[in-house]
């Protein structure tokens, strides 16, 4: 059975993920291998995906963990004082 | 670990939590698009941890527990602020909205050097802050946190299906948002090199 392209990009994110039933699966990669643009769409959104996972886009703000750690010990000896 | 702390070795708490700073820091970002609030609301997510840590019962992984923590913190804390008062936190997954992604014939690859640049981090922080907030949680739970598919249902306490729907259209609506301004960004790096 072939499939149509709007078809294939409902399981973009299924096959990105490897959860496809091995039946739609085969057509996925079927589909993918002569379509050029199905295949665009899917290594761009794995590209974009790696890309925004990537450390650098969501930066710690300088200080961030020093100000936790200090706001932390107010509450820790809080709670050893206590006991 | 956590045994010990319960015991009365507190400090250790630190050392806990340090693995999860970041993924801690990250979900409340996402939420609050602001530095300062989203630093407000982690630092209150692992006070809230602490405190609650003998609630911890380990069926769950320790940083997913912790997301938990700092999911329900962020919501709650938008909510006094009426930041999302018109968006509604559940919405029906099946309502035929469907996303169609970007329609390209030649995507060249964007290198991981290229977030070097602010303006490329800019642009790929403004597309994920700009999702809905169903699917922008989604996405940075199982894309930037990489929750499994099963621990992001279990956070956000919705179906496996659920999960795999909101997952598609967020990451759709993404590649339709920034795959073209990621081309054309791309282009221009090519033609001017040097700038």
């Amino acid at each position: 059975m072939v499939i149509e392209c709007k078809h294939v990009w409902e399981h973009i994110s299924g096959y990105l993920d490897g959860t496809l039933e091995p039946e739609v699966l085969r057509m996925v990669q079927e589909h993918l291998e002569h379509c050029e643009i199905c295949s665009a769409i899917l290594d761009s959104t794995r590209n974009i995906l790696i890309l925004t996972a990537d450390e650098r886009v969501f930066e710690l703000p300088l200080g961030y963990s020093e100000r936790l750690h200090n706001r932390l010990d107010e509450e820790l000896r809080g709670a050893e004082g206590g006991d | 670990m956590i045994a010990a702390i319960l015991a009365g070795e507190s400090q250790r708490f630190h050392d806990l939590i340090r693995p999860y700073e970041r993924s801690v820091y990250v979900m409340a970002l996402s939420f609050v698009h602001d530095e300062s609030d989203a630093e407000d609301i982690a630092q209150e997510a692992f006070l809230k941890a602490f405190r609650n840590l003998a609630s911890f019962r380990g069926e769950a992984k320790f940083g997913t527990w912790l997301i938990s923590i700092t999911l329900n913190e962020a919501r709650s804390r938008l909510r006094r602020k009426k930041l999302i008062k018109m968006e509604p936190l559940e919405a029906p997954d099946d309502d035929g909205s469907h996303v169609s992604p970007a329609l390209l014939r030649d995507w060249k690859e964007i290198p991981s050097e290229a977030l070097e640049r602010s303006e490329m981090r800019s642009l790929l922080q403004k597309a994920v802050e700009g999702l809905p907030p169903i699917y922008r949680e989604i996405f940075v739970l199982r894309d930037i946190e990489e929750l499994s598919i099963a621990e992001a249902a279990d956070v956000l306490q919705i179906t496996v299906a659920s999960v795999k729907v909101r997952l598609h259209r967020a990451r759709v609506a993404l590649q339709k948002t920034l795959a073209p301004q990621l081309k054309q960004m791309d282009s221009k790096r090519r033609w001017f090199p040097w700038s």
